[in-house]
């Protein structure tokens, strides 16, 4: 029985800590399906939406509600300048260039966040409860709890946005073919500042939760690596994909820590992710919920 | 859809004297032409004569360095490519530019974007006028469907269709968007006879019911001759020929440009 709760409890920490991988990795699918983009510089994002939120809140004293209203109006800032100075100018052009111009992206952020924030860690606190509560035996991180239920809540919301709206149809167009995009009379510009505004605030959700957690550094732009494994498990242009890829990665590689990692001498948890999504990438590239690669020829 | 009625000879849409050089390459050198309302308009010339750079100016993809562009009366400097769509300039393209990824159904419902008005919220929401705004765009599509005979492949991804059906969904979503001016570039590229006709007779059941004023670039001269008002021919990026489809068959430039009497 004691075996079992504490089986339970593995899967459920783990589960969680997949949400917070899910919540980065949304910000890529955002970005992967509306521009066919994969956009580099999501990690950047998430820490530079962070980070902005703590300064503002450390400079202004505000109460972080405040911080979070003008954080937001930074990161729409931010898209606009993205739109303006870097993919406005690259219309028409092949995936691999835009994805250099992300690379760019990334570099720049990293540097202007130290700049401007500086590069101490920094304790990010919105009154997100802490420590764990007991359930039937069952220790839960309460901090988790909130990322898993976030997660959730944004998914709904984001597929919503994407099957239901004008825009989100004239996102997916955008995605698929520039050209005839706007000869339907679709705004390349316009498109391009709300995806990477919503990614930005994706990623600013992201920032807050891992922040919470981690404190505000420099490493949770790493915390974006992660978001490879789930996203090939997923699938680049599914978001309920990164949910899913986001869940059996966390859960996977706690399991795997606890139950295989003695067998091996440990640190499983390191690499499992990576081994995963090699597998995926062997079998069955486009993951469990992307769309099917259809190569005419 | 409405019947509109058409006043044949008066202009649509006005080239004066357009070059467009892309470098040292010259696309399209001093061209003129008009576009009458409800006509439809033929451009031929041989490969490379600056045919698809014409309908590029035209939508605003590319903009001529010299020259200007009249539409409806209303002389345009440089117009962005939604500009035009919005005006009611809808095109299809030589190497069919389609939403891979989406259905037919989608593909042509991306023809309406212009003429969606309800906001972002209320249509999050599924909210009433956004959901009856969704509703009426979406009859109006199923027409369009039924119009062209691709009922059958509504739901399906159009990456997986023929290349003649997909053809076909690229000209719905142009006239999904209800367009004055329709451009087509080259409309029955690497169809079968069969596809040929049919798209052909799409074409004149537009021009007839719509009243939609149509330009489009084809190769193959039995079918210019056969749907088209008045051809224009490019060679070189110059016009050489325009008229009545009889006066261009007999203008011994264009014979020349086609049977390779001049290179």
């Amino acid at each position: 029985m004691l075996d079992f709760l504490f089986f339970v409890e593995v899967l459920l920490s783990g589960l969680l800590t997949g949400a917070l991988y899910s919540l980065v990795a949304l910000g890529f699918v955002l970005i992967f399906k509306a521009s066919g983009v994969f956009n580099f510089a999501q990690g950047a994002m998430m820490l530079f939406a962070a980070l902005s939120l703590v300064g503002v809140q450390e400079m202004l004293g505000v109460h972080w509600t405040i911080a979070f209203i003008i954080t937001v109006g930074i990161m729409i800032a931010l898209a606009w300048c993205v739109e303006k100075f870097v993919l406005g100018k690259l219309v028409n052009q092949e995936p691999i260039i835009l994805f250099m111009a992300t690379i760019g992206v990334t570099f720049f952020l990293d540097g202007f966040g130290q700049t401007i924030w500086g590069s101490d860690i920094k304790i990010l606190d919105i009154g997100l409860p802490n420590g764990a509560f007991d359930v039937g035996g069952v220790f839960i991180d309460q901090l988790e709890l909130v990322a898993g239920l976030t997660a959730g809540a944004l998914v709904i919301i984001l597929a919503i946005f994407f099957n239901k709206t004008k825009i989100g149809r004239a996102l997916r167009a955008v995605a698929d073919d520039h050209q005839a995009a706007m000869s339907v009379g679709i705004s390349l510009r316009y498109i391009w500042i709300v995806v990477w505004t919503v990614a930005g605030l994706v990623g600013l959700v992201a920032g807050i939760m891992w922040g919470s957690k981690l404190g505000v550094q420099f490493s949770l732009s790493l915390i974006a690596l992660k978001a490879l494994p789930v996203l090939m498990l997923g699938g680049f242009t599914s978001i309920p994909g990164a949910i899913v890829g986001g869940l059996i990665i966390g859960a996977g590689e706690k399991l795997a820590e606890i139950y295989v990692g003695d067998l091996v001498g440990g640190a499983i948890e390191n690499w499992f992710a990576y081994m995963l999504a090699m597998v995926f990438l062997l079998f069955r590239p486009q993951g469990l919920f992307g769309e099917k690669i259809i190569e005419r020829v | 859809m409405t019947e509109q009625t058409v006043n044949p000879g008066e202009v649509l849409l006005e080239v004066e004297d357009i070059s467009l050089s892309f470098g040292a390459v010259r696309a399209i050198s001093d061209v003129s032409f008009d576009i009458k309302k409800g006509e439809i308009r033929a451009i031929i010339g041989p490969n490379g004569a600056g045919k698809t750079s014409m309908l590029n100016c035209i939508n605003g993809f590319y903009h001529p360095q010299q020259g200007t562009i009249t539409y409806k009366g209303q002389k345009r400097s440089q117009m962005k490519p939604y500009e035009a769509a919005a005006q009611g300039i809808a095109r299809t393209f030589q190497n069919v530019a389609l939403f891979r990824g989406m259905t037919t159904l989608d593909n042509i419902m991306t023809g309406r974007n212009l003429k969606m008005k309800s906001g972002l919220f209320s249509s999050m929401l599924w909210w009433g006028s956004a959901q009856k705004e969704e509703l009426e765009h979406r009859r109006y599509v199923e027409d369009i469907i039924d119009f062209l005979e691709i009922e059958a492949i509504r739901k399906t991804p159009v990456g997986r269709l023929p290349y003649g059906l997909q053809k076909r969904v690229e000209l719905g979503r142009a006239l999904a968007a209800e367009p004055e001016l329709l451009l087509l570039d080259e409309p029955m590229a690497g169809m079968n006879l069969e596809e040929k006709e049919d798209m052909c007779r799409f074409i004149l059941d537009v021009n007839d019911e719509f009243g939609t004023t149509i330009c489009l670039i084809e190769h193959d001269m039995g079918v210019v001759m056969d749907i088209s008002d008045r051809v224009m021919v490019l060679d070189y990026g110059g016009k050489i020929g325009d008229g009545l489809p009889e006066e261009v068959r007999s203008n011994q430039k264009v014979i020349d440009a086609y049977l390779g009497g001049g290179h």
